[in-house]
């Protein structure tokens, strides 16, 4: 119950973010979901898309540095305190977020909650036990 | 193998002999043809007979580079022009190039030198040597060229640049014996690697690498990535090109100097005395059978150490250790002496991040700073902020336990920092201490 995220490493240089997305429309990937993290010297750009294989390909062909991890997608009413029954959850079993980033689907009833833990494992359980709704890799994939 | 098993076997008494009565017909020489020599042995208050033993070498003058310039172009040559046969010229990266000249005879000896030099790296007749140093002013090219020649090699004469197609001559010519750049050499490697080559599916043997400081680990790194044994070879166009020293591929430790026609001496790099063997310092050498250009005890700013003891190899020539740095490429941080390949040593040491670096020295508010930029490879990647400063912060660490010096480590894109095909730029100083 895990999706693969990629990230790319990021120079803080004038159009590397533009050269990523050509390259990514160029191999004909669709980018679902994505989040930049950045300090003073460099940024990791983190993605969800629509083919991982392809998009590592390809970014990897252009000289990118690129990395795959396994995240957890969680999907959550679009409502208020939505988030917060999830992280209470996590923050009573002292699950560690590393980072975290959201997005809402075009069904637009429901927000996607992207999670990145240090023990996914426990998460993922925890979170299935509570009747969460964690999201497969190929459902978000094709969202 | 020793291609002039004579001379670079001679016992120590039979070679002192011979340097002897070649730095006494040196001395004369440019005493009598020099104005330079002429004037700095005056000023020194030294004659040519004053050569009795060859401790009296100290009694002579040094040469420094800025003599050369001042000399520039021709005024140091010992034999009227029309003697001469070749001109080369150092990069003059900081004012004008230094020029050296070539009788016919300085022709034959260095080619006969780079035969000795080549062969000690386990070349021989029947080899393919791909002879990737530049062609042309720089020494590099044409020494190694003439040197292949005269062993008997064959060579393919392709200089510097153009790498996609090095490889692809490389895979097609099968040569079996590289010269080149350590930095060119890894460079090579990556270019084959991006057109799908497998380099050591190549029929390389070894390769032979100088004209810049490289380091031990720099050495695995090539022996691994290229699958060929790497020899570390030093010389310089003012005192003839390469084929002034290289290592013997039997024990590659230590440089082998070819004594009977170079006389080195390692000296402290500020008061300018001479210090015993094994002590590290600047490496002088007097030319002791150059025509066109001879040069008393010329100070290379190369920083090495020299040492007698005995070599499997056979050979009884002084051997030279690696060269350190540059006694004038030492950079100064807060106090704390810098050089630059020392940046490298801990790159390579860690073995997750490629050796390619570039420093970064400037002073904000009267402090020095350096920054040190490495690239980025896949080992040491993370998706995690914390996990890239924590790479970031390690390897400053590793760098102040080596150096002595704190430094700011900034991780950019791979191949952000320069390759260079000749030789590369490892240092932007900002400071304006000049």
């Amino acid at each position: 119950m895990t999706v693969e995220q990629i990230s790319i490493f990021l120079e803080n240089r004038a159009g590397r973010l533009a050269e990523i997305s050509r390259v990514l429309g160029e191999a004909g990937v669709n980018i679902r979901a994505l989040s930049l993290a950045d300090t003073s010297d460099f940024g990791i750009l983190r993605l969800i898309v629509s083919d991982n294989d392809k998009a590592k390909a390809a970014l990897k062909e252009h000289g990118f540095t690129v990395g795959k991890t396994n995240v957890v997608a969680v999907e959550v009413e679009d409502r208020p305190g939505g988030l917060n029954r999830i992280l209470e959850i996590l923050s009573r079993e002292n699950i560690n977020v590393e980072y975290m980033y959201a997005f809402v689907h075009h069904s637009g009833e429901n927000a996607v909650i992207i999670f990145r833990f240090d023990d996914i494992d426990g998460a993922v359980k925890l979170l299935v036990n509570n009747n969460i709704k964690v999201l497969e890799g190929d459902t978000v994939y094709r969202l | 193998m020793i291609h002039d098993e004579e001379f670079e076997t001679l016992p120590r008494e039979a070679l002192d002999a011979i340097q002897l009565k070649r730095l006494q017909q040196l001395a004369e020489k440019v005493y009598a043809t020099v104005p330079f020599y002429k004037k700095a042995f005056d000023k020194k208050g030294v004659k040519p007979e004053d050569i009795k033993a060859l401790e009296d070498l100290q009694k002579l003058p040094f040469t420094m580079k800025q003599d050369l310039r001042d000399n520039y172009p021709f005024a140091m040559f010992a034999t009227p022009m029309e003697n001469v046969v070749r001109i080369h010229a150092s990069s003059g990266t900081t004012g004008k190039p230094t020029v050296v000249g070539y009788t016919r005879r300085d022709i034959d000896t260095w080619s006969w030198l780079m035969a000795r030099t080549l062969a000690a790296a386990g070349t021989h007749r029947g080899d393919i040597v791909h002879n990737a140093y530049g062609y042309g002013l720089f020494t590099g090219g044409l020494g190694f060229h003439y040197g292949a020649e005269r062993l008997g090699a064959s060579v393919i004469p392709v200089s510097g640049g153009n790498t996609k197609r090095q490889i692809l001559l490389m895979k097609d010519f099968g040569p079996t014996v590289l010269t080149c750049t350590p930095s060119y050499a890894l460079h090579l490697a990556e270019v084959a690697a991006d057109e799908g080559v497998d380099f050591k599916s190549l029929k390389f043997r070894v390769g032979v690498f100088g004209a810049e400081p490289w380091t031990e680990n720099m050495r695995l790194e090539i022996e691994s990535q290229l699958g060929m044994e790497a020899v570390d070879i030093y010389g310089l166009s003012e005192v003839m090109g390469p084929g002034v020293a290289v290592e013997c591929i039997e024990a590659k430790k230590g440089l082998h100097i070819f004594e009977d026609h170079f006389i080195p001496e390692i000296i402290h790099p500020e008061t300018g005395e001479v210090l015993p063997y094994g002590e590290p310092g600047e490496l002088v050498f007097t030319t002791l059978t150059k025509e066109a250009f001879p040069l008393i005890r010329y100070r290379t700013r190369d920083l090495s150490v020299l040492y007698r003891e005995p070599c499997k190899c056979g050979r009884t020539l002084v051997r030279m250790g690696r060269i350190t740095g540059r006694s004038d490429d030492m950079l100064i941080v807060r106090g704390v002496n810098v050089f630059p390949s020392q940046i490298e040593s801990v790159l390579m040491a860690r073995k997750d991040v490629a050796p390619y670096y570039l420093l970064i020295v400037d002073r904000i508010e009267h402090m020095d700073t350096l920054q040190v930029d490495v690239e980025i490879s896949e080992a040491v990647f993370s998706d995690a902020v914390k996990d890239l400063q924590h790479v970031e912060r390690d390897i400053e660490k590793d760098i102040k336990d080596m150096l002595g010096v704190s430094c700011k480590v900034r991780l950019v894109e791979p191949k952000a920092i320069q390759r260079s095909e000749g030789k590369a730029q490892r240092v932007i100083d900002k400071r304006k201490l000049r």
